[in-house]
């Protein structure tokens, strides 16, 4: 069954369409990548899936519900998690703080301090950043502030977890690293939409693909008929 | 169980010592000329003042210069209501009316960044003092009005407790989850709300909080002019002293705010009376040089020295 599902979601930016008529479906426990080349609209599509921007026309229904034109912080109490692109952590909080105040607001029940500590502690050991968990964020490397959002947005106890480009700017153990964390991620029972231009990542981790150009989504299907698909190889390698 | 006892211990020598301050300030007046509660009571208005406004634009970096407008309400209550109904009442309801105000425009405003907040702001307070005039004159036949007078050491005991009161509630919300929320949504908003966080509702309660102080404390102080009218309740030095005290105590943590009001009020109350006619040059060049020096306030400074006294530990933090 779909868990996060899109219907003819547009969004126009002037008389520019970022995101043009894209219907996808997300089913339960699935790792879905996104791709295309720069400007194809993956990112704001993320920002429609997450509120940050709302469709216009289109519908965005998350475990059957219709959640368009919920706020972000509604969407994110459902159970709809992301990162940004652009890292956007609290730069001047300790890095367990970062993650604690996911654990104290990102779910409908109550927590207490001690608790919400605790949680971002086990969150920090999950994600591999328990040796700076005192240490401001923007103190981070760029890896590890990456790293501080998936698991803030953990902290929020996701169904469904939106991967914004995680593993940019990585070397090839730490994409190897990041790998495992997404599989990880996978096994504790969260479906995940990510956006990544690491092929190497996206082929072996995704069970399916879907593959955005100018705004329109012009090919869909497993690592495998992606890779073999005309349509995507002229649109990465030109005519 | 082993968590309490550690609280509790590292919060009984400072418990003690505010407990001590506390009992000295409410037995003063008994002690003490009449002049003395008097100043105190300013000092602790500007206190309020400064605390409160810290409260919201502290964390969320949000500057507001409503300040003058919040307390401006909360002088007109007592004007209007000061008569018919029991002090402690008029206060109250002063404070009320402030927050309900604040949660009006700030649930409008709230969305507003930077500058364009800022000078919304200040401009509610302009409009809040022409519509009064106008309103006074149009409807009343007035232009000003005369408030109930009550005597120093009355003042004196409500401002003071408004002054724990406010203290208190800072401190309270800072240790809260909301405090922790308040900084996050000041340092990356966007992500604020992508965790869970109403950023709207938190703000704008807190910003109707922050109001309910200022308020209240606008209330009291009417009670010693005697006579007020719009130019004099909304003033505008009440919105950009309490601005100037909170960067010239430091703005980070709770104290910060707090020691800035007290010897900025106190500076300013020695100036005044030692040198009347440098009064306005002196105040002044302090001011300059503790922009200039003290980027981070008294605050930074006392961190900075603490910092080099004990060493190259805490050097980098």
């Amino acid at each position: 069954m779909a868990i996060l599902e899109g219907v003819g979601v547009t969004k126009y930016f002037g008389g520019l369409a970022a995101v043009s008529d894209v219907d996808f479906h997300v089913d339960q426990g699935e790792i879905v990548g996104l791709i295309g080349p720069n400007g194809a609209g993956k990112t704001t599509l993320f920002g429609l899936i997450s509120a940050a921007l709302v469709p216009k026309p289109g519908l965005i229904r998350f475990k059957g519900e219709n959640i368009t034109g919920l706020k972000p912080h509604q969407i994110c109490r459902k159970g709809l998690a992301r990162t940004f692109q652009s890292v956007k952590i609290f730069p001047n909080m300790p890095v367990i703080s970062n993650v604690a105040l996911g654990v104290h607001f990102g779910t409908p029940e109550r927590v207490t301090s001690a608790q919400a500590a605790e949680e971002a502690a086990k969150l920090l050991e999950f994600v591999g950043l328990s040796a700076t968990a005192a240490i401001p964020a923007k103190d981070l490397t760029l890896v590890n502030q990456k790293l501080l959002e998936v698991a803030r947005a953990l902290a929020t106890k996701p169904e469904v977890l939106l991967l914004d480009e995680i593993m940019a700017g990585l070397n090839p153990t730490e994409i190897a690293q990041a790998m495992e964390l997404v599989s990880k991620i996978r096994a504790q029972g969260i479906t995940i939409l990510m956006i990544e231009h690491v092929m190497k990542a996206i082929m072996n981790v995704c069970d399916r693909i879907m593959v955005l150009h100018h705004g329109k989504k012009i090919a869909e299907g497993t690592p495998q008929e992606i890779a073999t698909s005309e349509t995507v190889i002229k649109v990465y390698l030109g005519e | 169980m082993n968590k309490l006892t550690l609280t509790s211990k590292s919060f009984l020598i400072p418990g003690i010592i505010l407990l001590v301050g506390l009992i000295i300030l409410v037995a003063l007046p008994y002690f003490t000329p009449i002049y003395t509660a008097i100043l105190l009571s300013t000092i602790f208005m500007y206190v309020v003042l400064t605390t409160s406004w810290a409260m919201f634009s502290g964390p969320t970096g949000q500057i507001s210069l409503a300040t003058a407008a919040f307390f401006g309400v909360g002088i007109y209550i007592a004007a209007t209501l000061g008569t018919i109904m029991p002090l402690l009442v008029v206060v109250l309801i002063g404070g009320l009316v402030s927050a309900a105000l604040a949660l009006f425009v700030g649930g409008l405003t709230l969305r507003l960044k930077g500058i364009y907040f800022t000078i919304f702001t200040f401009g509610l307070l302009e409009l809040m003092k022409n519509l009064l005039l106008w309103f006074e004159i149009k409807f009343t036949g007035t232009r000003g009005r005369f408030v109930v007078v009550v005597d120093y050491n009355t003042v004196y005991f409500i401002m003071l407790a408004i002054l724990v009161l406010t203290l208190l509630t800072a401190y309270l919300i800072r240790r809260s989850k909301y405090g922790l929320a308040l900084q996050g949504i000041g340092e990356q908003e966007e992500a604020a709300e992508h965790i869970g966080i109403n950023v709207t509702l938190v703000k704008v309660f807190t910003f109707a909080i922050s109001a309910f102080f200022i308020g209240a404390a606008g209330t009291i102080m009417a009670t010693r002019w005697t006579y007020v009218d719009p130019y004099i309740a909304f003033n505008m030095n009440f919105s950009f002293t309490p601005v100037l005290m909170a960067i010239f105590g430091g703005i980070g943590p709770l104290f910060g705010p707090v020691l800035g009001a007290i010897i900025f009020a106190y500076l300013e109350e020695i100036l005044i009376t030692k040198f009347p006619y440098y009064y306005m040059l002196l105040f002044g060049m302090v001011m300059v040089v503790s922009v200039l020096y003290l980027p981070n306030g008294l605050v930074g400074l006392i961190q900075s020295w603490r910092a080099r006294t004990m060493g190259g530990e805490h050097g980098n933090s």
